[in-house]
């Protein structure tokens, strides 16, 4: 699952953290999931759980989903992904690389492919908690 | 925030042995063409090789390999399709037919996320085959794909070379290697591109004539191997080789 690639970028991501900034443990991370890579939290939360290890060992995961906005450069109109029908293998292609959407999304307004992914890509790593 | 992609990318590369990119600057010099017969002739040696095609808003290599009704699995991550031989990635499966107009921070996130969530394992060497120009991918390339060399390809005309002239000087500037210079489609006799770029201290790896039958064996694999670029190519590929 692609989950797991994700899971295992974040654990080598908070090592790295964990190391730079001198924490022996971490203690809670928030994350932000884009819903345009549609990431089942469920499945990225037990990966997580199982790669914890070391200074990772206790380390409890918040999910934030961030809704997926787009906005037509051509025209500003904006609009959310669950707008936008496309079938399930379209869908799990942009799963697992999101800018396979400007093959198939186009502004509804002015079907335009030239538009922004203005929030919803990708997950990123808000905030981390540790102890010194 | 942070993008944790950054921190997994060495790790998906570690198994690799020699990066090379296959770059110009300069379009319609034959990069795909040379980055997918070397993958294949490196293959039919033994080696072990994966190839990745970067050029996410017009990839080609797909046409000369004759891929068609394959798609990479998932093993925690993606795993590329062995196409004749070799560890093959392109958006090319995700896309299809269609055309992903990108600008170039789009560029940079498809970049990163194919280089996070591709797990090539462990071969001898990933051949990357880079789109033209020298801007966002280029630079992310350089900027990411740490280790890379660069092998750069040229037709003899001044005006594709008037580009890669640049593009060399970028690397040198930053210090990339650079295994050397392939001059592509020669049509005459003229030393040009060989005097230019030793002038510019680089080494020219060969010369490959324009060969009017390459064209009729895009999409077989066993005819292209029987051109006569593929045995310039051959040749040019023992001084790849022995390049440390």
């Amino acid at each position: 699952m692609h989950e797991w690639a994700l899971a295992e970028a974040v654990i080598s991501s908070l090592k790295e953290i964990a190391n730079r900034e001198g924490l022996k443990e971490i203690r809670e991370v928030h994350l932000k999931v884009g819903e345009l890579q549609q990431v089942d939290e469920e499945i990225l939360l037990f990966a997580l759980s199982q790669m914890r290890s070391g200074k990772l060992a206790n380390t409890k995961f918040i999910l934030k989903t961030s809704r997926a906005r787009f906005k037509c450069r051509v025209c500003g109109h904006k609009w959310l992904l669950k707008e936008v029908k496309a079938p399930d293998e379209v869908k799990e292609s942009i799963h697992f690389i999101p800018e396979v959407a400007y093959a198939y999304i186009r502004c509804p307004k002015c079907n335009s492919p030239d538009f922004e992914v203005s929030s919803g890509r990708g997950l990123w790593i808000l905030s981390v908690r540790g102890v010194k | 925030m942070y993008d944790p992609r950054l921190s997994i990318i060495g790790e998906r590369l570690s198994g690799i042995n020699r990066i090379i990119v296959v770059s110009s600057g300069k379009g319609g010099v034959g990069k795909s063409l040379i980055a997918s017969t070397i993958s294949l002739l490196l293959a039919r040696r033994g080696f072990k090789v994966g190839l990745l095609d970067l050029d996410f808003t017009s990839p080609t290599t797909h046409v000369v390999l004759g891929v068609t009704g394959m798609q990479p699995s998932e093993d925690r991550g993606i795993v590329p399709p062995t196409v004749h031989g070799i560890k093959y990635m392109s958006l090319i499966f995700y896309l299809g037919e269609r055309l992903a107009p990108l600008r170039g921070s789009e560029l940079s996130n498809a970049l990163l996320e194919v280089l996070s969530v591709t797990l090539w394992g462990s071969i001898d060497f990933l051949m990357i085959d880079m789109p033209p120009g020298i801007s966002d991918l280029m630079l992310d390339v350089l900027k990411y794909v740490r280790g890379a060399s660069f092998l750069v390809v040229t037709s003899p005309s001044r005006m594709a070379f008037e580009t890669v002239r640049k593009l060399l000087l970028l690397l040198k500037s930053l210090k990339a290697p650079v295994i050397g210079v392939i001059e592509n489609m020669k049509m005459d006799e003229s030393e040009y591109i060989r005097r230019e770029v030793e002038a510019l201290g680089e080494i020219f790896l060969g010369e490959i004539h324009f060969d009017r039958k390459l064209e009729e064996s895009l999409g077989s694999v066993s005819k292209l191997l029987e051109t006569s670029f593929a045995r310039e190519v051959e040749e040019i590929i023992q001084r790849i080789l022995a390049y440390n």
